[in-house]
């Protein structure tokens, strides 16, 4: 009986949780269940739902990426500041950031595969490394249009209404941003589980050692789910920036937890039992919506990080549960 | 005959839709060596962690000195003084603790108190090793320093210090040379003096009519036969296991001419691998025969590039390469399947499908993206040249026996252009059938010009499949023998360092 019942959270547990939070607050709120709140709810989870989606591909190879956070919010900063600051072309305000991301993501790859840092330990120390970065670069401040600079005089440029639509903006009725996430996800799915490539990431993280045998460069992969997970920050980073239209420092700080808990509530998603790009995007809409929910319930924003940590050690518990119940039945 | 002192009744224990065990019976009496014997999948293992607390029944009932018992914890087990030494010494094992320090490790845990005299601790682990007869081992010595045939003596003696009453080995012998066996079995010999009920779980059936006094044959789940070792003999005991007469096959190999070289190493070194050379030709299944420990399984990961060479030449059909890494080894044409399978040859929690097609995946895509029917098609197609024992190509391999898990590791391997097949201990842990069907496989391949490196410790398996034998000892290949002069008796001197006069007489390994 507590077997199948831990089997039925594991497969349903994520869904029947969403469909019973939309119940409750549709009873409770008559603002709930508006297509604009739901708009409003699908455009709030896209940053982290795209930050969540670099986690998955490090978890997918049995890595953890701790540094997406720093690297969001290092990405949010350097993209404002080459609006405002350098005043640069669109094209390269979109390119430098993901550069940066690359650039963090191989530094994380040489901490774990060159030097063999443990996963979670490496990212640990670069996710302070890169917070002490973009706090340097900007000298602790945030940046925002015709800023007072520290050299003396104003910023020279704004946020351009191109750039600000990507994260302001509507298509086709439906804001951009939630468009962005929709597509990251999809091509996120279709290359996990039908390519090559994500057949090889899987197999890498669930037995490095056979991988290795059966010809896989383990370390070139471990490298590459970081790269990803890096550009994944980044582009959220950029999000971020357009979304409020300013360089807040320390903006993906927060989002941390939130994406961690998304994946692993996206484990138990129709019973995937491993990361994968579907059950990260509902994990994340189930944290998006309790957390909508409790807002149009006034719930005070300071007591959210007691529903995001209750929320990650329920799925944590499922998962690890349901793992311990498997793999005693298994080992025959 | 003495007083029973372990019982289980009628024990059945299914796993979703597995059913392990059926109707598991056992009867230990005291100061008894009671061999357990079956083939893989036929409850024996279930049935000993029932027994020690690992598993719950889910029917049955174990009785100890005619009192029930029901065990909620491997600890509940211990109490009671069923004690287990596993083949896998090291998880028992705390390495950085004294030999004395881990031989009362079970007392630390159990006593009440605040403080341990270091003196008694010493007095009382002397004790349990000197009733072994054991006197070679250094108390003060840190645990991580014994080899592990002395470190089975520690978890030994552990069981000593506690009121034991049956001492459960699970396929102790499997990673012990010759003369460690022989000492293993003078320990289990004092134990039985001692009245202590010892259940003895091998596959090497010389062993069994070496040392137990009853053996109990399990198949599919079923006690088949308690019977006391006088009455039987090895082929009852196969027939027993397998449900058929079985016959012992030798000298099936198909006649053959030395055909090209295709694998060459010239001086191969690497850590302990000192000057290996060697050829092999199409067609051809080379044995490296060698104890645990001799290097084989290093110089199979050599070849393959997982531990690339210091120093040395491999060539293919001639040409040279450089193997930095098995994806190097691969492309040249050279396959690998490793002793440990479960850890290095298999995605365990995959299913049968994406085990068999990923070293091979890129003829399974199509505009990018894997063509699943492919996929499907090909992975039948193993699983019926293979005979594997599966409903569905989507079953994870973790459901499999072990022998099932073996083709699947070989499966991987069918579908390339291989030209090498590097086999290390294929048959380690499966079944008289399965094994069988490896080995023909293996001659399979051979008549198909495959040139075949076949390292194995199992020198019955070695005579019977290759047409050379290497020896092995001590990272060096000493001796080659033709496959007309290889005997048992000659591979086996020369395996334990040439030096080794044996007295003892043929010792027939064959193993089940």
């Amino acid at each position: 009986m507590k077997d199948q019942l831990i089997a039925f959270l594991f497969k349903y547990g994520a869904i029947t949780l969403l469909i019973l939070i939309i119940f409750y607050f549709t009873s409770v709120s008559p603002f709930f269940l508006t297509y604009d709140n739901f708009s409003d709810i699908l455009r709030s989870i896209s940053i982290v739902t795209v930050l969540a989606l670099g986690v998955t591909f490090t978890l997918v190879v049995d890595g953890f990426d701790l540094s997406v956070g720093s690297t969001m919010s290092l990405a949010t900063v350097f993209t404002a500041s080459l609006m405002v600051w350098y005043d640069l072309p669109l094209w390269l305000v979109l390119l430098l950031p993901i550069i940066v991301g690359v650039l963090v993501g191989l530094f994380n790859s040489f901490l774990i595969v060159v030097i063999g840092i443990p996963d979670l330990l490496a990212t640990l120390s670069s996710m302070y490394i890169v917070a002490g970065l973009y706090r340097t670069y900007t000298e602790g401040y945030s940046i925002y249009n015709h800023m007072p600079l520290t050299s003396g005089g104003t910023a020279i440029g704004e946020f351009s209404n191109a750039f600000l639509w990507i994260g302001q903006g509507h298509l086709l009725g439906i804001p951009v941003p939630v468009w962005i996430m929709i597509i990251l996800v999809l091509a996120s799915y279709c290359f996990l589980n039908y390519t090559r490539w994500g057949r090889i990431f899987y197999m890498t993280g669930g037995n490095a050692e056979a991988a290795t045998l059966s010809g896989v460069k383990v370390k070139k992969i471990k490298c590459m789910a970081y790269v990803i997970s890096g550009i994944f920050a980044s582009i959220a980073g950029i999000l971020f920036t357009s979304r409020v239209g300013s360089g807040q420092i320390d903006a993906g700080a927060p989002l941390l937890m939130e994406a961690v808990a998304a994946v692993f509530v996206g484990y138990s998603v129709l019973g995937a039992g491993k990361p994968n790009a579907l059950g990260t995007f509902f994990g994340a809409a189930v944290i998006g919506v309790l957390l909508n929910g409790l807002t149009i319930l006034n719930l005070p924003y300071y007591a959210f990080d007691i529903i995001k940590g209750t929320v990650l050690v329920l799925a944590l518990a499922v998962t690890y549960m349901y793992a311990k119940n498997k793999f005693s039945t298994n080992s025959l | 005959m003495s007083e029973v002192v372990l019982e289980m009744k009628k024990m059945s224990k299914s796993f979703g839709k597995v059913t392990a065990l059926k109707n598991g019976e056992l009867v230990v009496h005291k100061g008894e060596i009671h061999a357990l014997l079956g083939a893989n999948g036929a409850g024996k293992s279930t049935l000993m962690k029932i027994l020690s607390g690992v598993y719950r029944q889910d029917q049955g009932e174990i009785l100890i000195n005619h009192e029930k018992a029901t065990f909620q914890h491997p600890s509940d087990a211990k109490e009671k003084g069923i004690f287990c030494v596993y083949q896998e010494v090291d998880t028992a094992i705390v390495p950085q603790l004294t030999v004395a320090e881990n031989i009362m490790l079970d007392r630390f845990s159990q006593e009440k108190g605040w403080y341990f005299s270091r003196k008694d601790l010493h007095r009382q682990a002397q004790e349990a090793l000197t009733l072994l007869d054991v006197n070679d081992i250094d108390l003060n010595q840190a645990a991580s320093k014994l080899s592990l045939a002395k470190k089975q003596l520690v978890l030994i003696a552990r069981a000593l210090v506690q009121t034991t009453k049956v001492i459960i080995f699970d396929e102790p012998t499997a990673p012990l040379s010759h003369r460690e066996a022989e000492k293993l079995f003078h320990v289990i010999r004092q134990l039985r003096v001692k009245g202590i009920g010892c259940i003895f779980i091998t596959h090497r059936l010389p062993e069994v009519f070496a040392i137990a006094d009853v053996v109990t044959v399990m198949r599919d789940g079923c006690r088949i036969s308690t019977v006391p070792i006088a009455q039987i003999t090895q082929e009852m005991v196969i027939e027993q296991m397998l449900g058929e007469v079985w016959h012992e096959e030798r000298n099936v190999l198909h006649s053959y001419k030395r055909g090209e070289e295709v694998l060459a190493l010239k001086n191969l070194n690497l850590g302990k691998l000192q000057n290996i050379s060697l050829n092999v030709y199409e067609g051809e299944v080379v044995g490296i025969a060698g104890l645990v420990g001799a290097g084989k399984t290093e110089l199979a990961k050599t070849i393959f590039g997982n531990t690339p060479a210091a120093s040395g030449e491999i060539r293919v059909s001639g040409k040279k390469i450089q193997v930095k890494h098995p994806k190097t080894a691969i492309a040249c044409g050279i396959t690998h399947i490793p002793e440990e399978r479960r850890k290095e040859g298999l995605f365990i929690n995959e299913t049968i499908s994406k085990n068999v097609t990923f070293p091979q995946l890129k003829k399974y895509v199509k505009g990018g993206f894997i063509n699943r029917k492919a996929e499907r098609k090909a992975t039948e197609e193993v699983i019926s040249t293979l005979q594997v024992k599966a409903n569905d190509v989507d079953v994870e391999v973790n459901h499999l026996s072990g022998g099932n898990q073996q083709k699947i590791v070989i499966g991987k391997w069918l579908s390339s252009e291989a030209k090498v097949y590097l086999f290390d201990e294929p048959t380690k842990g499966v079944d008289i059938g399965a094994k069988r069907e490896i080995l023909k496989l293996i001659q399979q391949l051979a008549k198909e010009g495959k040139a075949i490196l076949y390292f194995s410790s199992e020198i019955q398996e070695l005579l019977t499949v290759c047409h050379r034998v290497l020896v092995m000892y001590d990272g060096k290949i000493v001796k080659e023998f033709a496959q007309k002069e290889a005997t048992q008796e000659k591979i086996l001197l020369y395996a334990s360092g040439g030096k080794e006069v044996n007295h003892e007489g043929p010792i027939d390994r064959i193993s089940i």
